[in-house]
């Protein structure tokens, strides 16, 4: 797979140039006669509908292979992964796969960069396709070799009789250049749970070659050599710059607008209607310029938020807009807890936290003959398509969004925002534009992920069993803004050109197996602080609300085992009855060498101190255990996560390499949210604005060593990776400061500050 | 006020016309079609548009066109080609570094420039070195492993 290579017919904009269409032949044998497997190969391409084998898989003319995805890499390696499954099922080199990605005009709708599905859901699909790419172009071989199709095999993209390999047809002479004619049975459903199988079986994993291995990826040369086009980098004829302008007081909306005040600025230009509010300009700079020169009146609006100090409260006493009990209960807890000799309790707090992506969002949208074309940085491409359709009340076919690498995605950041505006933007103003957000923006205005409480109790009888188990989150809904920017309502274009609203709720509860005879675990959701355009809006930031609940659920057990005299890891494994999670806790102990006691350690005087803990979790089918090893300066209050160690079960590995530097990166994120992230605010806005207001994770923090064990099971399908090892991350840092002090701290972030007063 | 300036950017000249005032992030971004280096803040607190000037990483975000003079600019796209990688380019793509990657300038340059005046760094005086970049993606464990390989070809 090369992305490399620019002028290959293979780049983002030979796709783009050919509109969609991007099966090109190269010396394709055109002219020969195809008319028994007419049937399954034309020459015209098939709508791209997800019950067409074409709308996964091309074999171009030179034999290489085009798989179109309609999820996106974010950076993971999901890209290389989905390539080595293709290229094993067709049982073509790796070499020849290239992977297209998240184009509304070459993909379907596989839901996009979501949930950490891109192998456990799209790669299910693309295994799916490949396979039956393989039997159709197996089928074709035995009908030009006249031998039986079970009597043919496979080799690098040449078909051949398993006995006789001079009887032979390559890929490209049966199909290169010419399409799929082949449908699949599509379930019928789109997005994430799409699932469009052909008849073919996929490959028994004991024969796989390609899947597996550590295969480099070969998307990160482009960009260190500064060769590949990021969304904030695409250009086009025409083109204008833009930035948005947002209140001082969160809520206000513009009462008067004084463009004379920008006048000195060339070609700088308002666009404004109702609360929003936009500066258009040829020259970036000038755009820039104008939108800090503006002078704009707003409405004379109540500062809409609590004191940050009360925000903990709040949500406390907040009537629940939505409760959910899942799973069902066991047993009665209620009851349990009336008849327990001891009752442990504890209350956890999670601030807001921002996606504060690398650099602040950006879009390009050009409005051209009743056609919109946008370049995003979208987790969701597609789902983007029908937002820009809403807004611009054009159909969606008319809508062609084209995934560019944005500047970082860990969720429902302010990518699909970006793309809204840039859409009414480029509608106001006739022509093509560019709207990038400011740092401040960025960091001040992204949907945010939730903050909550978390309410945990067991109820322990009189010999030390844990009877009862009983734990609650309340917080901000993580569907406060949807997921993504299919619908005006969820976007601040949306919302500042004032369409009725539909706030959602969703939150969740511990993913885990500890087995107590009476067990309740739920949610319940509490009204955004700011129904309309608030900077504190809630949505999905990486492994959406895992890291709150687990945070909570895995510090409780913690400080179970500690009132019990038990050790955290023994505590586990006496509740814990997944066999999956028993094997991932006792690989992280063992790999950590992790010493049976129980915590805290009572060995240490002194200032410096240090201390180990565990925690686990389950995410969608994997398990992750870690242990942390801090190091804490009691004096100052700061903490070093000096080691992490964890064992990882996703299933099947694809790319041991690509989970590896997958689970690192959660690791280093989860501690800098951990150790540093809380988004501040005053009774007005949001004032956690730049790196110094929001600051994250420095490289001098750094642990000194992440070890990863990963564990196999090639048996099982892949369950994903880009989440799963960030939910655990906090609690294992709560307790190893716990281990270290005897102190607990139940509030997020373990800031220098915070982390000195609970000591003392 | 509109001026042109003359810019010496990865050896080659070019003269741009702008506001004195204008972050020479722009005019390598828009007016020389640079696609490096990136706007990651624009306020010199994260250097994803760190370029070196006459050698040393400067903030392109918050340095004016008309503070550069005569100075040479060279940018990551300069540093270092497929055929004639920097050591840290070779050791950026042997370690997979990049996540997301829209931070690889900062880290990239400043580190061009410590490891080609510090040999043999010891892992606290690279960590020193690189303080205050930001990656977001949490990379930083490869990013460090990078360092050290690039650090090792360079003797």
């Amino acid at each position: 797979m090369t992305r490399q290579d620019k002028s290959t017919i293979f780049s983002r904009r030979a796709v783009l140039k050919a509109g969609g269409a991007l099966v090109i032949s190269i010396g394709a044998p055109a002219t020969l006669a195809h008319a028994a497997d007419d049937a399954m190969a034309i020459a015209a391409k098939p709508p791209l509908t997800p019950d067409q084998l074409s709308s996964y898989i091309a074999v171009n003319g030179d034999g290489t292979v085009a798989a179109y995805f309609g999820k996106m890499d974010m950076g993971q390696g999901l890209f290389t992964a989905v390539g080595q499954i293709v290229a094993e099922e067709l049982d073509v080199p790796f070499k020849a796969v290239k992977v297209f990605m998240g184009d509304t005009a070459t993909s379907v709708n596989q839901g996009g960069a979501s949930g950490s599905t891109g192998l456990q859901e799209g790669g299910k699909q693309m295994r799916m396709a490949a396979a039956e790419a393989r039997r159709v172009l197996v089928a074709m071989a035995a009908d030009k070799l006249n031998v039986a199709a079970d009597q043919l095999t496979v080799t690098d993209g040449v078909v051949h009789a398993a006995s006789d390999a001079a009887k032979k047809v390559s890929y490209a002479e049966l199909i290169g250049g010419r399409y799929f004619n082949v449908h699949l049975d599509w379930n019928g459903k789109y997005g994430n749970p799409l699932y469009a199988p052909g008849k073919a079986q996929p490959k028994d994993p004991k024969d796989y070659k390609i899947v597996g291995q550590p295969i480099k990826r070969e998307d990160i040369a482009p960009k260190v050599f500064a060769q590949e086009d990021f969304c904030t980098d695409v250009k086009v004829p025409g083109m204008v710059h833009a930035r948005m302008i947002r209140p001082a007081i969160a809520g206000a909306v513009p009462v008067s607008v004084d463009e004379s005040s920008i006048k000195n600025i060339p070609t700088a230009k308002v666009v404004w209607d109702k609360g929003f509010l936009g500066v258009v300009a040829d020259k970036e700079w000038d755009a820039i310029k104008a939108s800090q020169q503006l002078k704009v009146v707003w409405s004379d609006t109540a500062p809409p938020f609590p004191d940050q100090a009360a925000l903990y409260d709040h949500i406390r006493k907040a009537a629940p807009r939505k409760r959910s009990v899942e799973p069902a209960e066991t047993g009665n807890v209620d009851e349990a807890f009336k008849s327990a000799a001891r009752v442990i309790e504890a209350e956890y707090e999670w601030p807001f936290q921002s996606h504060s992506s690398m650099g602040p969002a950006c879009a390009l949208v050009e409005i051209k003959d009743g056609k919109v074309t946008c370049w995003s940085g979208t987790q969701k491409s597609h789902f983007v398509r029908a937002g820009l359709a809403a807004i611009l009340e054009m159909p969606p076919d008319a809508v062609h969004v084209i995934w560019t690498p944005g500047p970082g995605s860990y969720g429902r950041n302010d990518a699909d925002d970006a793309a809204m505006d840039a859409a009414v933007l480029a509608k106001a103003v006739g022509k093509p534009v560019r709207v990038q957000y400011m740092r401040n923006q960025g960091t001040g205005w992204d949907p945010k992920g939730p903050a909550s409480t978390h309410h945990a109790r067991a109820a322990i009888d009189a010999q030390g069993n844990v009877i009862a188990y009983d734990f609650v989150s309340k917080g901000f809904s993580r569907v406060d803004v949807d997921t993504n920017g299919s619908k005006p309502f969820d976007t601040l274009a949306g919302q500042t050109l004032g369409v009725a609203l539909k706030s959602g709720d969703g939150f969740g509860v511990p993913a885990e197996s500890y087995k107590f005879d009476n067990k309740r675990t739920a949610w319940e959701t509490i009204p955004p602080l700011l129904d309309r355009a608030s900077p504190l809006r809630s949505s999905h930031l990486r492994d959406p609300v895992g890291p709150q609940i687990h945070f909570a659920s895995e510090s409780f057990m913690d400080e179970v085992a500690a009132a019990l005299n038990v050790d955290a890891v023994e505590f586990r494994l006496r509740y814990v009855k997944d066999a999956r999670d028993i094997a991932v806790i006792k690989a992280a102990a063992e790999k950590a060498n992790w010493q049976t006691r129980p915590s805290p350690r009572k060995d240490q005087t002194g200032d410096k101190v240090s201390g180990r803990g565990m925690a686990y979790a389950q995410r969608n089918g994997t398990r992750v255990a870690m242990v942390a090893e801090v190091d804490i300066d009691r004096r100052s209050g700061k903490i070093w996560v000096r080691k992490f160690t964890v064992a990882h079960d996703c299933g099947q590995i694809i790319n041991p390499d690509g989970i590896r530097m997958t689970v690192e990166g959660n690791v280093v994120q989860g501690i800098s949210r951990t150790l540093w992230e809380e988004v501040k605010f005053d009774h007005k806005t949001v004032t956690s604005v730049d790196w110094l207001t929001y600051p994250i994770l420095d490289i001098t923090e750094t642990p000194e060593q992440v070890d990863v064990v990963l564990i196999n099971h090639p048996e099982i399908a892949p369950s994903g990776a880009g989440e799963p090892s960030s939910r655990p991350v906090a609690a294992a840092i709560a307790n190893a400061i716990f281990d270290a002090t005897g102190v607990r701290i139940r509030r997020v972030p373990f800031s220098p500050g915070n982390v000195k007063s609970a000591l003392s | 006020m509109t001026q042109k300036f003359s810019l010496n950017v990865n050896g080659k000249a070019s003269t741009v016309e702008a506001d004195d005032d204008m972050p020479l992030l722009y005019a390598l971004r828009n007016d020389l079609g640079l696609n490096n280096p990136h706007f990651g803040c624009g306020l010199a607190q994260c250097g994803a548009c760190t370029v070196h000037l006459d050698g040393q990483p400067i903030r392109s975000c918050i340095t004016p066109v008309s503070a550069v003079g005569d100075g040479k600019i060279v940018t990551l796209a300069g540093l270092g080609t497929p055929d004639k990688p920097h050591p840290l380019q070779t050791a950026y793509v042997e370690e997979e570094v990049p996540q997301c990657a829209y931070c690889i300038n900062g880290w990239i340059m400043t580190a061009a420039a410590f490891l080609r005046d510090k040999k043999k760094p010891t892992d606290a005086e690279i960590r020193e070195a690189l303080t205050g970049l930001k990656c977001r993606c949490g990379t930083h464990m490869a990013i460090l492993r990078a360092v050290k390989r690039a650090a090792a070809m360079m003797g």
